[in-house]
């Protein structure tokens, strides 16, 4: 789906490789972002979170207003703008995540299996015509706000390039999942996620107040996603109104292809989808790339039906 | 009162959150590219102030509300949903086409493409309990087997219809075999991601299947050699009867080509259901791990829950082909394919009448909406999510249990989780 660079010059050179690898991951970057929210929810409820590609798309959209807005009051400092939208655009995701959960998911929790993911699947629909009716259905262009980087090296005449967004994208992506490996791991919210993941009843019983838990999750998902939004309008420069259908589906794939509930998985899901995007593209073919992810997912999954790092699903009777 | 107004001030307030931005900040390209904002406020006062209000009613509403005493019945009806709408439904359908209005005919055939359509994933989701998300790709195969064996060996309609079927079972087949390990989830995005790909190859397999450019010129189907061209020959449906040419004879033979491929798909799945292996499915969707215990194989029940349902889907996508006499990969995405599992899950799970009536409601419904087709799939959206939320088990939630010792007959609702339906 991403237009990845693609080079005239032939591959086979270690520089080209070298350049795909750079492409791939900035691109596995921003998947592993989106994948945390639905590993996060699926860890947690055990549902296919079907809105969260949309949500990374509203995140995207806001950034732009965000952008466009600070812009036309002339606070043009890169730096401040960003950080500003930065925070802009997570905050009101969140609070979309909020929402979606508390009028969309949490009346049907208890119900059958497959009445929250019709409901998701309703409200992705939802969210992506709420999105072309309100901004319009044209792509929307934003001119490059972080531009330059530096040659790496130079091979026969092919320049390996890493530009400063991507430096952006690889720092702030690896940052917020350091905060959020210590929000899990360390506090008692990420104690009382965990709690909820493994026994919900029992959680309840222990006075830990699992709606607000589950609450705080799509908060925090819808938040990277919209973090993830805004990496994707900077690094690409144009979005519209179906973005999130295949962000989202890629997401989710890396999301399975990780191990869905864990969070590293997610992000080496992630890269490694992004990296077998590039490469495929690179040396094979641009068009036929979301088939290559995809046949990678079906064959991981019938020789791992678990993901590459998920655990054994025992089911007792 | 004072906690109803609070609530409705904090909705409000997310309200205007949520709508603030996105709709009150609408980005607009100006002269040279250049984006700009432009305000809309009036828009964003309107909305937060009707969700104030909603809010508000809502909540005095529920405040005031007398506690319904469920009174619980224990003789069975007779009249159930199924026995007076289907009958009723039935006879409409027949007559339908009797009315002559071409454009009412024309929306009749769109929503019994979907009926089939959500009768065949009906054997797959509603039945075997296996979560499909890429129902669409055995339409598509359908439709492109039809029209690629009617271009390149000149072949007819209703040669290729069983053919166009077999495809489509054998595709279903080969995802199958794959997904067999796998549970719920993990199945349904393994579906989707099938039914992109054979979406992805569709449209870059240029040489075969034109592209993004599609086929065009697929024949029309004819009754027993008889043509529903515009003319008098002797070979054609009008100059046969002696009745004067007219483009509605076409759309109504259509009309009851679809209607019958319905009724079979109804018919088959009927009777499968009777059958030791529609039990097994039935008995798969409930527990699986009690299946294996009775010795039931579980690869070759999935497997040809898979295939039927593909089989069906490919029938409807060589009749889709016919009848728009041009496809191309644009009509067969995602979306398609949730429409048809929202038309089974909404009509409720398993319950064939109940399919047959969401099929109306939502597929007529949106022709109703055509007018404001900005709105239509934002409506749609919001209507799946409203009717989940209300009614999570389907408009027509309860059902004959295929098996049922003395006098069974209908399950309620809230008998129909695990262990009761």
């Amino acid at each position: 789906m991403f237009v990845t660079t693609q080079n005239p010059h032939t591959g086979g050179s270690l520089a080209y490789a070298l350049q795909q690898l750079i492409n791939g991951i900035t691109l596995g970057m921003i998947y592993g972002l989106i994948a945390v929210g639905y590993t996060m929810v699926y860890g947690i409820i055990g549902m296919i979170n079907f809105a969260h590609g949309d949500v990374f798309m509203i995140g995207a959209f806001l950034s732009l207003i965000a952008l466009t807005g600070l812009g036309m009051l002339g606070i043009t400092y890169v730096p401040l703008a960003l950080f500003l939208t930065l925070l802009f655009a997570a905050g009101i995701a969140a609070l979309y995540g909020w929402t979606i959960e508390r009028i969309a998911y949490r009346p049907l929790r208890g119900s059958f299996r497959l009445a929250p993911l019709i409901s998701a699947i309703g409200m992705s629909i939802a969210l992506q015509n709420f999105a072309q009716v309100a901004q319009g259905a044209r792509d929307k262009n934003l001119p490059e706000l972080i531009p330059g980087g530096f040659k790496i090296f130079e091979e026969n005449g092919f320049v390996v390039q890493l530009s400063w967004m991507q430096i952006v994208i690889t720092v702030v992506t690896v940052a917020l999942l350091g905060l959020f490996t210590w929000l899990v791991t360390k506090t008692s919210l990420g104690r009382a996620m965990r709690a909820c993941e493994q026994d919900m009843k029992m959680t309840s019983l222990l006075g830990i107040d699992v709606n607000r838990t589950i609450g705080l999750t799509f908060v925090i998902g819808a938040a990277l996603a919209a973090v993830a939004g805004l990496l994707f309008l900077l690094y690409y420069g144009s979005i519209n109104f179906y973005i999130g259908f295949n962000a989202g589906v890629k997401a989710f794939t890396a999301a399975v292809l990780g191990g869905v509930g864990s969070l590293p998985g997610a992000v080496i899901g992630g890269l490694a989808i992004g990296l077998i995007e590039a490469f495929w593209s690179g040396y094979a073919s641009v068009e036929y790339k979301d088939v290559a992810a995809f046949s990678v997912l079906i064959v991981v999954l019938i020789f791992m039906p678990t993901g590459l790092l998920g655990r054994a699903d025992v089911e007792k009777v | 009162m004072s906690k109803a107004l609070k609530d409705a001030g904090i909705s409000a307030l997310i309200a205007l959150g949520i709508f603030g931005a996105m709709v009150g900040l609408p980005t607009v390209v100006g002269p040279g590219g250049k984006l700009s904002l432009d305000p809309q406020p009036w828009t964003v006062a309107i909305i937060v102030a009707v969700v104030f209000f909603g809010r508000l009613g809502i909540v005095l509403w529920q405040a005031n509300r007398k506690p319904r005493v469920k009174a619980k019945s224990t003789t069975h009806s007779k009249y159930t949903v199924a026995n007076v709408a289907g009958p009723l439904l039935l006879a409409v359908a027949v007559v339908l086409p009797m009315a002559g209005d071409r454009y009412l005919i024309d929306i009749g055939i769109l929503v019994m493409t979907y009926v089939m359509l959500g009768w065949g994933l009906n054997i797959v989701v509603g039945l075997a309990g296996l979560l499909d998300l890429g129902y669409v790709a055995f339409y598509a195969v359908g439709a492109y087997s039809y029209a690629l064996l009617a271009q390149t060996f000149g072949l007819g309609f209703w040669t290729c219809l069983p053919l166009a079927g077999l495809l489509a079972a054998f595709w279903g087949m080969l995802l199958g075999f794959p997904v067999l390990r796998l549970r719920g989830d993990y199945l349904a995005i393994v579906t989707l991601a099938f039914g992109e790909i054979i979406r992805v190859v569709l449209l870059n397999w240029t040489q075969l299947t034109g592209g993004p450019n599609g086929i065009s010129g697929i024949p029309r189907p004819t009754l027993f050699g008889l043509k529903f061209t515009l003319g008098d020959g002797p070979d054609t449906f009008a100059g046969f009867f002696h009745l004067t040419p007219s483009i509605t004879y076409r759309v109504a033979f259509l009309y009851y080509v679809i209607f019958g491929l319905a009724l079979l798909t109804n018919w088959v799945s009927n009777r499968l259901r009777r059958l030791p292996l529609g039990r097994a499915w039935e008995a798969l969707r409930e527990d699986e791990i009690a299946c294996r215990a009775l010795g039931i194989n579980v690869t070759t029940t999935k497997l040809t829950a898979f295939a039927i349902g593909a089989g069906f889907g490919g029938f409807a996508g060589a009749f889709f082909a016919t009848r728009q006499a041009f496809i191309s990969p644009e009509s067969f995405t995602f979306i398609e394919s949730a429409i048809v599992l929202a038309v089974v899950v909404l009509g409720g799970l398993g319950s064939q009448i109940g399919v047959a009536l969401a099929a109306i409601v939502m597929i007529g419904g949106g022709e109703v909406f055509r007018d404001f087709n900005e709105y239509r799939m934002l409506i749609f959206g919001v209507a799946l999510v409203v009717v989940m939320v209300v009614r999570p088990r389907g408009l027509v939630s309860g059902r004959t249990p295929s098996v049922s010792l003395g006098r069974g007959g209908h399950i309620a609702a809230d008998m129909m989780s695990e262990g009761h339906g």
